[in-house]
């Protein structure tokens, strides 16, 4: 019985293994590509704008990195409740590996915001805006997750006591999307997923979407490999207790 | 009763059912806290505003006696410096009018982005028809466009400029 069971587990992981190393070199690529041309793009290539000047450059770093917030915890918390309900060990290795690449995006976007908001605003940082809060919260909850994965030795006890506040904080989701329009905020509404298009322009917004797809590339490329050293880290540690067993 | 038993498994549910009960258990749990916070954002509405408007502030209601923000445009031809750095602006939501009071030196240059038509975000003190100011915020809108785009817009007479929020 145990054996089966074990076989069963690592049935998918072993197929997954496989196909991630195929699918690998070529997300990689895109990924080089993607940025390359997003950054001479965005950076060098793009008008400046009639206000900001330069400092707008900053937005192709800081747009896509917020975004990926967003899409990353959305993808963490899929795979929390494909964990949960289905008790898939896959889909609980994937939630595991967004939350240190959800976090360090979370975190560009907060330094980039800052960086921006100093010269634009006059201010770094302001602790009565919800759209700065809000995403501060949500670093906070990437944290508590790898804490959490981290306050279990048993990685089932683990892998679900963090899918459950994974799936919580999905609220802050909507919220910082929102923020900018349920609430005044030092922070600037929507410019590119708004009612009535996009209110930048075109010469600025392609560059931005590049990024953003280059942003993307690069978290499937991260998330590919930080499931495939986790997987392996799992198979040491059996294989481990195997030989201190035997 | 006791023949219906024998249908269930061992469990005392059928072992199938499992999967839809987490999944029953975890939307339900996910549709209850989605409510909880809605409730607690709908309380606290107003609270997390960062600024108040100049009708807010005009009306009277829920003006903190201390520190508080002022929120909107610098009404154009608004703006007066007088030689030791002191200036006066009129922040407007098109509907109401503030006048605010700032010392620069004593607080510091406005921001770049300060300009008149522009949003801005002032902080201190209100009483007697004045805000006095011990902060500028300039507030940037959602516009991002090259500055050909900006000078053909206001030439073909498009420029909508900024709106109040």
């Amino acid at each position: 019985m145990m054996a089966m069971s074990r076989l069963h587990q690592y049935a998918n992981p072993m197929r997954f293994a496989r196909l991630s190393k195929s699918l690998l070199p070529w997300v990689g690529a895109l990924t080089i590509l993607l940025l390359g041309i997003g950054l001479y793009w965005g950076l060098v290539a793009s008008p400046a704008d009639y206000q900001q000047k330069d400092s707008v450059r900053i937005m192709y770093i800081h747009v896509p990195a917020a975004w990926m917030t967003l899409f990353v915890y959305v993808n963490m918390a899929i795979a929390s409740a494909v964990g949960l309900i289905w008790r898939h060990p896959l889909a609980d290795i994937a939630a595991k590996s967004c939350a240190p690449i959800g976090a360090g995006f979370t975190l560009i976007a907060l330094v980039t915001g800052a960086l921006w908001g100093q010269p634009m605003w006059g201010t770094w940082w302001e602790w009565g805006d919800a759209r700065l809060v809000s995403v501060l919260v949500m670093f906070f909850l990437y944290l508590g997750y790898m804490a959490l994965w981290q306050a279990y030795d048993e990685p089932t006890k683990a892998s679900r006591a963090a899918a459950i506040l994974a799936l919580v904080g999905v609220v802050n989701v909507p919220i910082i999307h929102f923020s900018v329009e349920w609430w005044n905020t030092l922070h600037q509404t929507a410019s590119v997923l708004k009612i009535g298009g996009p209110s930048i322009d075109a010469s600025m917004l392609w560059p931005l979407l590049i990024m953003a797809l280059g942003f993307t590339a690069y978290f499937v490329v991260l998330l590919l490999w930080r499931m495939r050293a986790e997987i392996l880290a799992r198979r040491i540690h059996v294989l481990m207790m195997q030989k201190a067993s035997a | 009763m006791g023949s219906s038993h024998r249908r269930w498994a061992d469990g005392g549910y059928p072992i199938m059912k499992r999967k839809t009960q987490r999944a029953v258990l975890i939307g339900s749990g996910m549709a209850v806290l989605a409510l909880a916070v809605g409730l607690a954002i709908y309380a606290l509405d107003d609270s997390l505003n960062f600024f108040l408007s100049p009708s807010q502030v005009q009306a009277g209601d829920n003006i903190p006696s201390n520190t508080f923000r002022l929120g909107g445009l610098v009404e154009d031809g608004s703006l007066v410096v007088d030689g030791e750095m002191n200036v006066q602006f009129v922040v407007t939501d098109r509907v109401a009018d503030i006048k605010v009071y700032y010392d620069q030196q004593a607080h510091g240059l406005l921001p770049d982005l300060f300009r008149e038509g522009q949003g801005v975000i002032v902080e201190g003190t209100y009483g007697q028809n004045l805000f006095t100011a011990s902060r500028v915020l300039a507030k940037h809108d959602e516009n991002y466009m090259p500055p050909e785009v900006a000078d053909a817009l206001k030439e073909a007479g498009e420029w909508r400029g900024e709106a109040p929020e």
